[in-house]
């Protein structure tokens, strides 16, 4: 009976070995043509200019740096009288461009605009989740009046398209003299996180038992000593999970920082599709950027696995 | 005397003395006060750089205001650029537009989401793996890998036109993915569902791993078929975690600039023209600054009210 019972139930939960021999080739085949974009892009990279257009597209080629060099130089083309007249390349890069006829002039843009990003990026995280993290523990254990019409207004604020948003922001930025400021972009990515934020991680905030911040109460611990010493080493996993998913969309944003920013406060997302080269955009340049800018955010998915069920719905399905 | 004689016995005790004091100012602090000064500076953050602009841009919408002709006077002019707005064709098709956009790339989603949360719960070997390269596609920016599907999209030398013309024999230079109008719509669905049906999957993923193993015991001791356990059991279990999923995919989708403007711009004429676009477009190109903002509020109220509706609908779905 009860091995009926057993094998009953195991053919219940769980699938058969053909049903989940099917169900693996299907996920691991659309696995596959879902990343080929990305290794595409991560290939052309390694492309000279004329393969990473070449008909019909090559799989097969030979590597070269020419497209990271490209995004981190600024080139002139030159006579070939010209380049022979110079004294000899000293380094590989040199030499490389060389060999089209061109001279490296100086750097190019990308590496202030990198900076940009990560200015912008880990200041306006660093704000929203110290501001969420205060937020979320009011929110969390003491009695707020209007509470979940104060929680809903902090989630509404994020139900507006960011084009709209960018209307009055641009108006005001620019009585303000805070356009294409690194401060402005940086209080304003904390206006948009800071909701999230809250929302994270008053969801993990109310997984701490009272008890332990209780206990520590009666032993003469304030509330602030209780939040430092109790409450906070206990959500540090949510809070370096809720300030993963800030970076990365600040990191990730575009609509704001093309309407808002133009050179100095200008970060990655506007500035890799103008990355042009003669004749339209450099491809394998376009490629090395795309490449270099992904790289972390395809870290930090792995890192933040266990998370992100949470983190993309705003704490609303907890697994 | 005797702070001279033991110098650091006092000091010792001064400092406890102080600490107590702290400690006593900070116990006066009343949880109350605790409270309000913790949530204040977010309310105060979002009030400056939300709701202040929002009251600005509700009374800018008022006016005749374009910022490429800020010479002229503020002229209030009613409720004009409302009517003009909505008695505009234009402006009604292009939230036609969005609006088919949104159904058939949340659809698209749906399915493709929905199936592949299905087969990962068979708990294939190395499914989790499987699962985490899925869901690299949604963590991207939209912006930067819109940019990179033009190459991609190229009638002669891109690789998706080569694929296609492999498999189907169409001369892969004879179309255009993003340059034709009967294609270019469905390109940008195209692109969105890869991005974004991973997000439903993990959605869906977590309404599957809810449902408890008994309720399909019983049913299987009912003897109730697999076809009737999907549509009385994983179905309705799985139907709220499904509905935040849609709820969350439709503001988005109705919100969606980044990835369009990169990939088709609008074009090829208006085909692709989102309603986010057409507001950029008459905000920061024609600087037509009263009516865009009557147009964003337009947006605004829409994408509200519509959330506010499913989150009802929503909410009576999980009570059953």
């Amino acid at each position: 009976m009860t091995a009926v019972a057993k094998s009953t139930a195991h053919s219940v939960v769980e699938a058969s070995p053909r049903g989940k021999a099917v169900a693996g080739t299907i996920v691991i085949l659309y696995a596959l043509i879902a990343i080929l974009p990305l290794l595409w892009i991560a290939a052309t990279a390694f492309k000279s200019q004329s393969d990473a257009i070449a008909y019909p597209p090559k799989v097969i080629f030979q590597p070269t740096l020419e497209g990271y060099v490209n995004l981190f130089t600024v080139r002139t083309r030159q006579t070939r009288e010209f380049i022979a007249n110079l004294p000899p390349a000293t380094t590989w890069y040199d030499r490389l461009v060389r060999n089209h006829d061109m001279v490296i002039a100086g750097p190019s843009k990308v590496v202030p605009r990198f900076i940009n990003s990560l200015v912008i990026g880990f200041g306006s995280t660093f704000l929203a989740v110290l501001l969420g993290t205060l937020a979320a523990y009011a929110f969390s254990r003491f009695r707020i009046p209007l509470a979940d019409d104060l929680l809903f207004f902090i989630l509404s604020t994020r139900m507006m398209p960011p084009v709209a948003v960018a209307i009055p922001i641009y108006l005001m930025y620019r009585q303000l003299n805070l356009t294409d400021t690194k401060i402005g972009m940086i209080l304003l990515y904390t206006a948009v996180n800071v909701s999230l934020a809250v929302w994270l991680l008053k969801g993990f905030i109310d997984e701490i038992p009272r008890e332990y911040e209780e206990a520590a109460l009666v032993d003469g611990y304030t509330r602030l000593q209780a939040l430092r010493k109790v409450v906070l080493p206990q959500a540090v996993t949510g809070i370096a999970a809720t300030a993963i998913f800030c970076l990365i969309f600040s990191w990730n944003e575009y609509a704001f920082a093309v309407l808002l920013t133009s050179g100095d406060a200008q970060t990655m997302p506007p500035f890799i599709p103008f990355i042009i080269g003669e004749g339209g955009q450099d491809w394998p340049a376009v490629a090395a950027a795309t490449t270099l800018f992904v790289i972390p955010i395809v870290l930090f998915t792995i890192l933040l696995r266990r998370h992100l069920l949470r983190g993309i719905t705003f704490g609303a399905v907890r697994k | 005397m005797t702070a001279i004689i033991h110098p650091d016995a006092s000091a010792d005790r001064m400092a406890a003395q102080a600490r107590r004091g702290a400690a006593k100012r900070v116990h006066g602090l009343s949880d109350r006060s605790i409270a309000w000064l913790f949530v204040a500076p977010t309310i105060v953050l979002l009030l400056a750089i939300n709701i202040f602009p929002l009251i600005w841009m509700i009374r800018l919408s008022f006016t005749s205001l374009n910022l490429s002709m800020s010479y002229l006077p503020l002229r209030f002019v009613g409720l004009e650029n409302y009517s003009d707005i909505l008695t505009d064709d234009d402006v009604w098709f292009r939230l036609q537009t969005t609006a088919r956009f949104v159904i058939c790339s949340v659809a698209l989603q749906v399915v493709i989401g929905f199936g592949l949360a299905l087969l990962i719960n068979r708990q294939f070997r190395s499914h989790s793996f499987w699962t985490t390269i899925i869901l690299l596609p949604m963590m991207l920016s939209p912006a930067v890998v819109g940019n990179f599907w033009t190459l991609l999209f190229q009638p002669q030398i891109g690789p998706f036109n080569y694929v296609i013309g492999l498999f189907t024999g169409i001369p892969p230079s004879s179309f255009s993915m993003t340059g034709e109008v009967a294609l270019a719509p469905w390109t940008i669905v195209l692109v969105d569902s890869w991005m974004w049906a991973p997000y439903v999957m993990l959605i869906c993923l977590a309404g599957l791993r809810s449902i408890p193993d008994y309720i399909y015991e019983a049913a299987e001791v009912d003897r109730a078929s697999a076809w009737r356990q999907f549509w009385s059991i994983t179905l309705p279990m799985v139907m709220p975690f499904l509905m935040l999923a849609v709820l969350f995919r439709a503001i988005e989708n109705f919100k969606m600039f980044d990835m369009v403007n990169l990939l088709t711009s609008g074009g090829p004429g208006s085909t692709t023209e989102l309603v986010s676009i057409t507001l950029k477009r008459a905000a920061f190109e024609k600087w037509r600054t009263g009516y865009s903002s009557a147009l964003a509020i337009i947006l605004f109220v829409t994408v509200f009210g519509a959330a506010n509706i499913y989150v009802k609908a929503l909410n009576r779905v999980k009570q059953r």
